[in-house]
């Protein structure tokens, strides 16, 4: 509907970008400026959206391009490597003080990014596997091996406990 | 590649059981080969728990008001369609004189022979059932944006339309035919603007009413015509001319049907 409604569609989903965009990020700021950075290219692409399509596979499809290109911008800045230990303090932890999160989070940020998404896509936004292929533009079988090293890599990590995941050899931020 | 640690742990099976995406019977034979392993077991239950832990991460900016910097750039939304939707207005009817133009070719002298049919008095009406036609076709199949406004908004539609057509318009109830009202638009007409009416039935078929000012209609003694009826590929309208102001009801339906709506309209305007 080219009504007051059209908007209506999108705001329903921020939530869920928020949050998604903010454990693949690991930064609330930088989060919320890829979710912006999605919210203005949906709506300059709105057309291209083909009606009665799932909206939300589409919102992360934008998403994935943008968070695709600001790593490559990154990279190609020669983005400087941040250590892990140096960001602590940004990986605030929740009001609620729950250790564990930041725990997970440290060791989410470790992962490759392209792992790091296939497994949120998975878990946190319950994805299907088909449908995390179309949205990352890659084959269902790199999805699984993507999906596989990034549960196992997590579980190493996790059970490396605090010591492994601070001595991250370098991490790059994305923003 | 193959995971050093474990070649297992690339089986899509074990991946798709711990997101739940098995049926109950391959479930059951993961569960199966769970039992005799011990060290995949506990490799699997470890990505169960990683992925519980994973759905909660977080989960307070759920809860959090979205920011408005987010709200105001989500709205930029209805500035922009409120503009694409005049844009589309004009794609639309580009596209659908493109079919047009396309089907006159491939219909070889098929346009010809329904321009050269509806010359002579009736090429005004004849034009306008047309264009009935096309935006039949454009915007029934449509699933997301069949129309601008909705039913629900229905005084708000008809004094719209009635301002932009210039004329005080009346939405004719088809609900005893089985038929209720979906919506409205605009669109471009020779001779201003011309508005769409669709509605559909229980079974989800539509038909839409396409009304408008008929180009030359009051100055050629087309100012009525009596019912008259095109069948468009594989569409059927009715339509007429009433105080140069030109009536179409368009349908996928067989003729004494749309008769029957086309009366129904008839006999409410």
């Amino acid at each position: 509907m080219s009504t007051p409604a059209a908007s209506q569609s999108l705001v329903g989903h921020i939530p869920d970008l928020r949050r998604y965009a903010r454990s693949l990020t690991g930064d609330a700021w930088a989060a919320d400026d890829l979710v912006q950075d999605t919210l203005e290219r949906a709506c300059q692409r709105w057309q291209l959206w083909s009606a009665g399509s799932d909206l939300r596979a589409w919102l992360f499809t934008l998403m994935h391009n943008l968070f695709v290109d600001g790593a490559r911008r990154a990279m190609r800045q020669g983005g400087q490597p941040v250590d892990l230990d140096d960001v602590a303090s940004d990986l605030a932890a929740p009001p609620d003080g729950h250790e564990h999160t930041l725990d997970l989070q440290r060791c989410l940020l470790r992962l490759p990014p392209e792992q790091r998404e296939v497994l949120l896509l998975v878990t946190l936004q319950d994805l299907r596997y088909e449908d995390v292929a179309r949205i990352t533009g890659v084959p269902m079988g790199t999805v699984m091996s993507r999906l596989s090293r990034a549960r196992s890599r997590l579980r190493e990590l996790m059970e490396g406990g605090a010591g492994a995941a601070a001595r991250a050899p370098a991490l790059r931020r994305m923003k | 590649m193959k995971d050093a640690t474990n070649p297992m742990a690339e089986d899509p099976e074990l991946h798709a059981y711990v997101d739940g995406r098995l049926d109950p019977l391959r479930q059951a034979a993961v569960e199966a080969r769970l039992a005799a392993d011990a060290g995949l077991a506990r490799q699997v239950h470890a990505w169960k728990a990683q992925r519980l832990a994973l759905r909660d991460m977080h989960g307070e900016v759920l809860a959090q008001p979205v920011p408005t910097h987010l709200l105001q750039a989500a709205q930029l939304l209805d500035r922009r369609s409120s503009r694409f939707a005049q844009w589309q207005r004009w794609g639309g009817m580009a596209a659908a004189i493109l079919v047009a133009f396309g089907a006159g070719w491939a219909g070889h002298s098929g346009w010809q022979e329904r321009a050269t049919m509806v010359a002579g008095g009736s090429r005004a009406s004849g034009q306008f059932v047309h264009q009935a036609v096309l935006a039949h076709a454009v915007y029934v199949p449509e699933v997301r944006h069949p129309v601008e406004v909705e039913a629900a908004q229905q005084q708000h539609l008809v004094q719209w339309l009635s301002k932009r057509l210039n004329r005080p318009l009346k939405l004719p109830s088809l609900t005893p035919s089985g038929y209720e009202l979906v919506g409205g638009r605009l669109l471009p007409g020779e001779a201003g603007a011309r508005a769409q009416f669709m509605y559909q039935n229980a079974n989800g078929e539509r038909v839409t009413l396409y009304v408008g000012a008929v180009e030359g209609a009051t100055g050629k003694g087309m100012g009525e015509t009596a019912f008259r009826f095109a069948n468009e590929a594989g569409v059927a309208s009715f339509y007429w001319v009433e105080n140069g102001f030109g009536y179409a009801i368009t349908g996928k339906l067989p003729r004494p049907a749309m008769l029957v709506l086309a009366e129904a309209v008839y006999r409410q305007l």
